[in-house]
This record gives C-alpha cells, sequence and structure tokens, in this order.
C-alpha cells in the first residue's frame, strides 16, 4: 500500500515535468507585464521578476533538475561502487594506493574542478557538436557537462562508504567459505559483497540524488549552471532567493520552488527506504 | 598503532603535495588572468606582472617553481589582494572559520545522532516518521535559500539576532546553525539506518533474550558498530565545515577562509587557491586518519593494515 | 579510554580560545559604513577600484582634493600658477604637511610618488591618468629616464609640471587617487607590504589604524593633520560586505550607519525607499551599455546594429528591472558634467528597426544569423539581458541566445573580441567628457568593439590640442554624435544613480554627487 503511494506521487512528478510544458497555456521564456504578481487565477504559481508564469518555469525546471540528478546519481553510483567494492576487498597496499587516489580528488574543491571543466570545454564541445547530428545539443553543452561533472564528484564519498563496509564484511564467515569453496573474486564481489553492502548504498544514493540537484542549484547560483533561459528548480531557487528582502519578498518565487524540491526529494527518500524493507 | 601512524603521515605529505600542485595546474589553465579588470591592461604591464609573481614560462616550470617555493615554506602572495601574502590571509581568515566550523559540527553530530538513534528505537512509530521527515527537510533547504530565509525570520520577524557581522558571540548563532542544518539530516539517517541494520544482527539478540533492556541494547552495544558508515562520513565533513561555505560567509559578513576557494578561483588567484586548498586537504587527511583509527577501534572486527 | 575523554576537553578547550580571540575588543567606531567588498590593495599607486579610492581619500591628501558635493579644491596645495598656453602649473604647497609619523611632506613626494606609479615596474593599472604630463608616457613604456619627466622641484614647498597639451582640468585630476603622495622612506623599506597597519604611513585626515581582510578597515584621526578641525569622527569602520542584502540587513538593525557604494542596495527594495528620508539618491558619472563586435558578421553592418539600438525600450528596463528612476542613456557621456551637452542619441522606434533589418537583408529576423548576448553572472546583468533578448525577439524577430560567463573568462572574451554583443559598463574618472570617448579611439585596450574611425580619432586630438574650452567641448560633442547616432559601436542603456542611505537626522555632510565621491572628513554628526 505504501509503495503503491510512494510510486504513484513519483509519477505524477515525472509526469507532470515531461508533459506539463505542453499542457501549460505560458511558454518558458515569455515575459509578460504581471510583473511579481502574487497567486492568482490566471497564474496559479505567481510570476517572476520578468512576469514568466511560475507553474509553467517549475515543470520544465523539473525535467532538468530530475535529469541532473539521474544522470549524475547512476555515474557516481557505477563508478563508486565498483570501486569501493574492489578496494576495500583487495585491501593491502592498492587498497591504500586506491584511498590515496581517493583522497586526491577529495581535497580538489568541486567548484575548482567544475569551472576549470565548463570554461575549458564548453566553446570546444560546442564546436564539436554542432558539424555532427547531434548539433542540436550543441546549445546545451554546458548542461552536458554538468551532468558529467556533477557525477564525477559524488562517487567519492559512496566508494570510502563501501569500502568501509566491505573492510568489515569480508572477515564474515561466509565470504570465508566462499573463498574456501573456490569462488572467484568477481563472484564473491557480486555475489556475496554487494548484497551486503546494497542497503547502505541504497540510502547513500537517496541522498546523493539530492545531493547532486543541489549541487547544481549552488553552481546555477554563481553563474555555472544551467543557463537563461532554461530553467531548473535550482535556479529558480536562486531567482527566488535572490528577492528576499526585509522590506516586502515575493515569497511564492521562493516557497513554491522550495515546496516542490522538498516533496520529490521526500518521495525519493522514502522510496529508498522501502526498497531496503526485503533485506529484512 | 604508532607505525601505522607514522605510515599514513608520511603517505599524506606526497598526496598533499601533489593536490595542490594539481591545482595549480587547474587554475593556471582556465581561461582568463588574474590581472584582467574592467579596464583593459597593457600586455606590456601584464606581462610584467606575470613574471614578478613566477608566472611567466611554460606550465611545468610555474609549477616546479611553486613547488620549490612550497617546500621552502613560501605559499606565495595574492595576486589580487595585494601586498598581502597567502600565509597571512590563511592566518587571519582560518581560526575565524575554524571557530564557526567547529560550533557547527558539534550541533551537526550533538542533534544528528541522537535524532538518528531516538528514531531508531522508535523504528514505524510516527515519532520516526516525523524524524524521518525533517531529515529530509534539512536535506533539500539549499543554504542560499536557508541562510536568507533565517536571517528575515529570526532577525527581522523576530528581532532576536544579528543579521550578519562578526565579533560577538551572538552573531554567531545563526550562520553556526545555517551551517550545521544540512548535514543534522544525513548525520541522523546515517545513525538510524547504521543502527537499524546492527538491532537485527545475532550479538544484539542474544542480548535481547539475556534480558538487558532496549534502550543499553541501543545505546550501548548496537551504536558502536552502527556509527561507523556515520564515521566514515564524518571525516569529510569535519574538513569540510571547517573551512566554511561561500554562501554562509558572503550572507552573513563573515571573515572566513570559504569564500577564497570560490572567490580564488573566479579571480584566478592561484596562490591563494593552492594555499586554501592545502589547508582543506591536510585538515582532510587529519579528519581521515582520526576516522579510520576510530573505525578500528568501533569494529573489532577490522585489523588495521599494517 | 583516556582518549574519549580528553576529546571533549581539548574541543571545549580550543573553543574557548577561539572564542576570546575572535572577539571584538574594541568598542564600536564612531562611523561604520558599508563600503563595499574587501580593499584589494591601499597603496595609491595601484588602486582601480572606487571602494578603494574612498578610504585613500582619507588616508592620503593630494594637491586638491574634493569636498562633499564633488567640487575640486585646494588640499596639499594652496595656490597654483598657470602658464598663459595653459601647460605649466606651478602649485604652491602649505607649509605645514606633515606624515603621519611627523616628517614633513615635501615637494619632492609628490615627484617621487608620481613618477613611481608611472614607473613600469610598479605595473600600476591607473599609469595613464599622468599620461597628460610631458614625457610620462614614454617614461611608463621605458623609453625615456625618470628625469625627463616634466616634473621639477625648485623648492621644498613648490612643485612645476609641464604639460604636453593644456588639460583646463588638470588641477581637478590631481584630486585622483593615483596622483596621492606615499611616503618615500616606508616604501622603499617595506616594499609590497607598506601599506600593513604597523608600517604604514600617510599624510590624510585619517591614519589606518587596522585592516583585517574581508572583515574591516579601521581609520583613527591623524594627529598630524594640518588641519585636525576638518576631521570630526575619532574613529571610522569601512566594513567589506559584497552582497547588498547583507549591507542592508546591517544598515536596517543599526549595525552600519552608512551604505555607500552604489551596488548596495537591492534593486528590488528601490520603489520602497524612494520615499524614505533615510534614502539620498543621485545621478552618477557613469553608464550601462551593450558593445557590438564590429568585426564580425551580422554586425559588421551598421545598419544591423542601428536596428538592434533602435529596437531597446530603455524605459521599460529601467521601470521594471533597475527601477532606480535612472535617466536614459541617449549617449555614452551623462549629463550633468558643466557646459557640455551629450547629443541626442537614438529613440525607441520599432518599425524604423525593423525597416532596417529588411534592408540589410533579414526581413522580420528571418535568416539571421544565431548570434549571443554575453554578460558577466550577476542578477542585474541577467534580469536585463533577459528583457532585452525578449524585446529583439519580439520586434525583429531575431533569436539572440544569452551567454554568461564567470568574471575572469569574461573579461578574456571582451579582450579577444569573442563574442557578437557584450554588456558593459563605465565610470568616469574625473569629470569632462574625454573620459568616456577616449576608451572608443582606434586601438585603446578599452575599445573592446574593433571599432576604429579617423575623423574620431582626429576630433580628439584636436579637443586635446585646443586651448579654448568651449571650442574643446564643441569638437568633444561632435565625436560623440557619430559614436552614438552613426556608427552605432555601443548602445548605451541607462546612467546609473546612486543611493545613499543615512539617517539625516544624526549625519550631515553628505551629498549625492556626479562623481559619488564621499570624503571621509566631511562627515560629522549632527
Amino acid at each position: 500500500m505504501k509503495m503503491r503511494l510512494i510510486l504513484l506521487s513519483l509519477t505524477l512528478i515525472v509526469l507532470a515535468s515531461i508533459l506539463g510544458p505542453w499542457l501549460s497555456p505560458y511558454s518558458l521564456s515569455e515575459v509578460s507585464a504581471a510583473r511579481l504578481a502574487p497567486p492568482s487565477f490566471s497564474h496559479w504559481l505567481g510570476t517572476d521578476l520578468h512576469g514568466r508564469d511560475l507553474l509553467t518555469r517549475l515543470l520544465y525546471g523539473g525535467r532538468i533538475s530530475l535529469l541532473v540528478g539521474l544522470v549524475g546519481a547512476t555515474v557516481s553510483l557505477l563508478v563508486g561502487v565498483t570501486y569501493g567494492l574492489i578496494s576495500g576487498y583487495l585491501g593491502g597496499r592498492t587498497d591504500n594506493a586506491m584511498m590515496r587516489f581517493v583522497d586526491i580528488l577529495y581535497a580538489l574543491p568541486r567548484i575548482i574542478l567544475v569551472i576549470v571543466l565548463i570554461t575549458l570545454f564548453d566553446l570546444k564541445l560546442k564546436q564539436l557538436l554542432d558539424g555532427t547530428i547531434l548539433s542540436s545539443l550543441a546549445s546545451h553543452a554546458r548542461l552536458l557537462l554538468l551532468f558529467v561533472g556533477l557525477g564525477l564528484v559524488e562517487w567519492l564519498t559512496l566508494a570510502r562508504i563501501v569500502r568501509a563496509q566491505v573492510l568489515s564484511i569480508k572477515e564474515r564467515p561466509f565470504v570465508l567459505s566462499a573463498r574456501l569453496i573456490g569462488q572467484t573474486t568477481p563472484t564473491i564481489l557480486f555475489r556475496q559483497i554487494l548484497p551486503q553492502v546494497l542497503p547502505i548504498v541504497l540510502t547513500y544514493l537517496t541522498l546523493s540524488l539530492p545531493a547532486v540537484i543541489l549541487e547544481e542549484s549552488f553552481l546555477s547560483f554563481l553563474g555555472l549552471g544551467v543557463q537563461a533561459p532554461l530553467a531548473s528548480w535550482g535556479t529558480l531557487l536562486a531567482d527566488g532567493a535572490a528577492l528576499l528582502n526585509p522590506i516586502q519578498s515575493p515569497w511564492w518565487c521562493v516557497l513554491f520552488p522550495a515546496l516542490l524540491l522538498a516533496l520529490t526529494l521526500l518521495i525519493l527518500n522514502f522510496l529508498g527506504d522501502q526498497l531496503r524493507q526485503p533485506q529484512k | 598503532m604508532i607505525s601505522f601512524l607514522l605510515r599514513r603521515l608520511l603517505s599524506s605529505i606526497p598526496v598533499a603535495l601533489l593536490v595542490i600542485v594539481v591545482c595549480f595546474l587547474l587554475v593556471r589553465l582556465a581561461p582568463g588572468s588574474p590581472f584582467s579588470s574592467e579596464r583593459a591592461l597593457d600586455p606590456a604591464t601584464q606581462q610584467m606582472l606575470e613574471s614578478k609573481y613566477g608566472l611567466s614560462g611554460s606550465l611545468p616550470e610555474q609549477s616546479l617553481r611553486y613547488l620549490g617555493n612550497v617546500l621552502r615554506g613560501d605559499l606565495g602572495d595574492s595576486l589580487k589582494f595585494r601586498g598581502r601574502t597567502v600565509l597571512e590571509i590563511i592566518g587571519q581568515s582560518l581560526p575565524r572559520s575554524l571557530l564557526l566550523g567547529s560550533i557547527a559540527f558539534l550541533l551537526a553530530l550533538g542533534l544528528g545522532v541522537p535524532l538518528g538513534a531516538w528514531a531508531a528505537a522508535r523504528n514505524g512509530k510516527t515519532a520516526d516518521k516525523w524524524l524521518n521527515g525533517f531529515a529530509l527537510l534539512t536535506l533539500s533547504i539549499p543554504t542560499f535559500v536557508l541562510a536568507p530565509v533565517a536571517v528575515l525570520c529570526f532577525s527581522f520577524a523576530l528581532p532576536l539576532l544579528p543579521p550578519a557581522g562578526w565579533g560577538t558571540p551572538l552573531q554567531l548563532v545563526l550562520p553556526s546553525i545555517c551551517l550545521a542544518l544540512p548535514f543534522v539530516g544525513v548525520c541522523a539517517r546515517l545513525t538510524r539506518s547504521g543502527l537499524l541494520e546492527t538491532i537485527g544482527a545475532d550479538f544484539i539478540r542474544t542480548g535481547r533474550a539475556k534480558g538487558v533492556s532496549e534502550k543499553t541494547l541501543v545505546l550501548l552495544h548496537a551504536l558502536r558498530p552502527a556509527v561507523l558508515p556515520l564515521v566514515a562520513y564524518a571525516g569529510p565533513l569535519a574538513a569540510s565545515i571547517l573551512t566554511g561555505s561561500l554562501v554562509i560567509e558572503e550572507v552573513f559578513a563573515i571573515p572566513g577562509i570559504g569564500q577564497f576557494f570560490v572567490s580564488g578561483v573566479m579571480n584566478r588567484d592561484v596562490f591563494l587557491v593552492s594555499g586554501v586548498v592545502l589547508i582543506y586537504c591536510l585538515l582532510l587527511l587529519f579528519f581521515n586518519l582520526i576516522a579510520d583509527w576510530l573505525t578500528a577501534i568501533l569494529d573489532p572486527r577490522i585489523r588495521l593494515q599494517s | 579510554m583516556t582518549f574519549r575523554r580528553g576529546i571533549p576537553g581539548l574541543t571545549g578547550l580550543l573553543l574557548a580560545t577561539s572564542l576570546l580571540t575572535s572577539c571584538q575588543s574594541r568598542p564600536r567606531a564612531d562611523l561604520v559604513i558599508c563600503n563595499g567588498a574587501e580593499p584589494q590593495t591601499l597603496d595609491p599607486a595601484l588602486v582601480s577600484g572606487q571602494l578603494e579610492g574612498r578610504i585613500c581619500s582619507a588616508l592620503y591628501e593630494g594637491l586638491t582634493r574634493r569636498d562633499a558635493r564633488g567640487k575640486s579644491v585646494p588640499a596639499a596645495a594652496e595656490k597654483w600658477e598657470i602658464s598663459p598656453d595653459g601647460k605649466i602649473y606651478t602649485f604652491h604647497l602649505r607649509p605645514d604637511l606633515r606624515w603621519s609619523n611627523g616628517e614633513p611632506v615635501t615637494s619632492h613626494d609628490y615627484r617621487f610618488s608620481w613618477l613611481r606609479a608611472l614607473q613600469p615596474s610598479t605595473a600600476s593599472p591607473y599609469a595613464e591618468i599622468l599620461f597628460g604630463i610631458q614625457n610620462a608616457e614614454a617614461f611608463h613604456q621605458g623609453k625615456l629616464p625618470a628625469d625627463s619627466v616634466g616634473l621639477e622641484t625648485p623648492d621644498l614647498h613648490t612643485l612645476r609640471v609641464r604639460l604636453t597639451h593644456p588639460l583646463p582640468y588638470f588641477p581637478s585630476l590631481t584630486s585622483f587617487t593615483t596622483y596621492l603622495p606615499v611616503h618615500q622612506a616606508t616604501v622603499e623599506k617595506y616594499g609590497d607590504r607598506w601599506t600593513q597597519p604597523n608600517s604604514w604611513v600617510g599624510n590624510g585626515p585619517y591614519r589606518l589604524l587596522d585592516w583585517k581582510i574581508n572583515d574591516r578597515v579601521s581609520l583613527e584621526k591623524n594627529p598630524s593633520y594640518h588641519s585636525p578641525k576638518r576631521a570630526q569622527l575619532q574613529r571610522i569602520d569601512a566594513l567589506a560586505v559584497t552582497r547588498a542584502s547583507t549591507a542592508f540587513n546591517l544598515y536596517s538593525t543599526g549595525q552600519a550607519d552608512l551604505l555607500l557604494d552604489k551596488g548596495l542596495v537591492p534593486s528590488l527594495m528601490l520603489p520602497q525607499l524612494r520615499g524614505r528620508s533615510d534614502f539620498h539618491p543621485g545621478p552618477l558619472l557613469a553608464t550601462y551599455f551593450y558593445r557590438f563586435n564590429v568585426t564580425r558578421p551580422p554586425f559588421q553592418d551598421v545598419r544591423v546594429r542601428r536596428a538592434f539600438a533602435l529596437a531597446i525600450d530603455k524605459e521599460s528596463i529601467i521601470e521594471k528591472i533597475t527601477r532606480g528612476n535612472e535617466p536614459v542613456a541617449q549617449a555614452l557621456t551623462p549629463r550633468g558634467i558643466a557646459d557640455y551637452n551629450p547629443p541626442e542619441g537614438l529613440p525607441y522606434d520599432p518599425t524604423t528597426a525593423q525597416g532596417l533589418l529588411k534592408l540589410a537583408g533579414f526581413p522580420q529576423g528571418k535568416g539571421f544569423p544565431r548570434v549571443s548576448l554575453l554578460y558577466n553572472k550577476s542578477e542585474l546583468n541577467e534580469q536585463i539581458a533577459v528583457e532585452i533578448q525578449a524585446q529583439w525577439k519580439q520586434v525583429l524577430g531575431v533569436e539572440v541566445e544569452l551567454r554568461n560567463q564567470e568574471w575572469a573568462t569574461y573579461l578574456r572574451s571582451l579582450d579577444e573580441l569573442d563574442f557578437d554583443i557584450a554588456r558593459s559598463s563605465w565610470v568616469g574618472d574625473y569629470d569632462d567628457p574625454n573620459t568616456f570617448l577616449d576608451c572608443f579611439v582606434t586601438g585603446r585596450g578599452n575599445n573592446r568593439t574593433g571599432w576604429s574611425d579617423p575623423t574620431y580619432d582626429s576630433l580628439l586630438n584636436r579637443a586635446l590640442a585646443e586651448p579654448n574650452a568651449a571650442r574643446r567641448l564643441k569638437l568633444l560633442a561632435e565625436a560623440e554624435t557619430i559614436l552614438v547616432t552613426q556608427a552605432f559601436p555601443i548602445i548605451p542603456l541607462y546612467h546609473f544613480v546612486g543611493c545613499l542611505m543615512f539617517d539625516p537626522n544624526r549625519w550631515t555632510g553628505l551629498y549625492p554627487n556626479l562623481l559619488d565621491e564621499h570624503p571621509f572628513s566631511e562627515i560629522s554628526p549632527r
């Protein structure tokens, strides 16, 4: 029953983000004279500084945010879990070296990596894509760079956590006996140890999806994220937060993006929790 | 134990040096110059400035020169804040970030762990669900929204606290809470899930059969191995909280070190960025060391690799 | 186990120490100002920003200075004579000038400081403001020795300056930050670090008490200053604040008494603030404009540039986005410079714009190549860009892509002409149109459009050599007419409006003025 409710809500949000923009009478970047208008019948969630309909922008933003979160989290999952499994199981010098490598990458602030990545490759990627069939993607070069950049940054913590778990799991009797029977290392890793590690991984994953989305919003706040006129929940939040002041704040510009973001992340987390139950 | 410590310390030094050289290279690779401004600078002056700060020549030359200086204890001068050395800037800004960060770190753990434990003990009941929801809420609000909203609530709507600035203890309250809040949720959830895993384990069932109270089981026996994932997380957490956050420092006008990570890169102030990254790196290595050590203590099943 | 118990104890001790050391031990200053971001330097030869300039006018005193209304008045020089051809100025210094360490200030100090600013090794970003002096430019480029520069010190209190051209505004120019004096022995002893509080020496009404990075600059009344009555406040703190909302919060809660920098009042609040008694707006000598890259199609075609310029409704931007009642910019130079009338630029004329675009080969925007509008990320820049993008789409049918870059990359794109349209702004350094118009002379570093017009260049050159003030301004106006009504390498959008925020019942000596000069020594409590 619970699971159905969660899946239903998630599907609703995803569907709304995909289909909603087509159903809306407003477009993403259509400015109008009704600037900073509070919620009304013509604009259900109000408008922003340029008179753009907030609801429409939120739905479009959902596409981008969910996509960023999904791709980033997937990249981090694939790389991080594999890395942590191998490092933790092999132990000794290899583990040391692998973890030192993680430490080095960790010690580099993401922002530096991301700025360099974006500024160096933004133009080149655009030029590259322009000549090929993917030229429609050329204007979204920045978005593609974001996916890769954010995903490549999130895997580090996951690798550390997985490795810590593996270090304690690999001494357990069932692993030792698996080795005794003669199972190969990959089999042990992926058949025996991975299932034990999955619960923590899933928990962390449901924490890292929102982390990626939030990271993207911070980058947008700095001007390196999604470019105008595209919107993501992060950019909407950043724009709204910039309008806050003690005299007269357009509260709808902050509340609705924040609510939608929080709601989605809540659902994702409940989903993660439910997924772990069968282990018991 | 001692040999483990020494080995880790020795292997940390090349890591730290490698990190700052990579950082130096990255910032130099990024397009743009540290000396550019809205008023154009003539090329001769630009070249002169570059040679003055040791930034002329090929990239390998520049990095070797920088590395040599660092090994001699000279972290260089800031390219944006003329006349200040990187060491001086760090010396003034780091203690402030450390203070704010320590308070925030203690808050994050001090609130997060008990909340997580409480939620685990009441697993499935309403209290657990509410705590879960609260933890998630703290995770899903970015700091650049939380901080201005907190200021509006507690400095204007209810004029209780100063909205910004540095110098009095009251001015530390809002920034440390805003800095800690996102991590309270993570800590709570990691504690809770770790505890829920451990509670199902054999040795706990034995304890229950023996008649030990639920509370003692959770707090005394289950907590230790359960916090392993939290400990692994707390290492990097300490390093990043102690070096502060750009948003907190801008919104609350805190003269800390966090802003230099971003502003330094934006200004291409390569020596300042590398210096600040070095500090972050050292803190990270230090706290990871402590985390690994605690892991070994807490889980007797792990043997420290020697 | 002892380790476990030791940790809380150690932590507690560390916290307590940090708490104690980081708390301010000094009482609140008499005046607390939100000055803007952290000053990059307080060495007058290296200063290029207004916020640093403000602090420098309190720390050092030039031959002349600006008063609270921005008017140039004598300062270190009590009087001066001008030769009949207008090229030789003889300044007579006051006899009672002193450095903050008690030593007398002489004409040698001024000569040394100006030469230092011109010296190639100093790498001063504003060396060119001294280029009016004979051989200054050649010395700066390393072609001539220091002695050949037109600066003589016949005695300790006289400074004779030879100019290449007669500059009527030269005396007021000497109040500019780059012309401020530095103490030779201190600079030579401490090198780059001479501006640190324990080594600093200056000759202004205030001295440098303390300077904590990203925190505040603390100034204290200078007892060696020649007119001690002028500086009415004993201590002034200039806070380093980057965000407008934070600065406003500090002001609203009384932690700061005065908001000085024009960027420190959030634009959204301006309509509400307008009626308040503590809100003091005033026009500034600064313009916000868009540049074209005239070396690339489609903006090589002047008709296309004109069409784009005619299609912008500047009034709506001021009404909806900037909200500060900024004057629409018809020309590049703001109004208000004495005796100068900037030309009338282009009005908002969508019909003509559409016609021009059709003539250029893009009826209703069909076939128009993909172009981008470059700006550095800031809320205001993006908001304006979004508006104008929509206007161009609506009027001309043209899709302009928005391209934001962070600061350093943005500057590089400007320098390398790697843009189609770019956002820019310019603040005048002195109250003469030349400070704006000089940028667009062929080959100037600040040109950044690729535009070159020999008629424009020759007009400006003739103006430089013209001794008659009225004729000179007429030549400048002719040049500006070419710029904004014929050639359009730029589209001026609006002139900045500065706002001071302070309680007029508590403070006096602050007046909004074109040059945005608010000398600290003029501020006093009521």
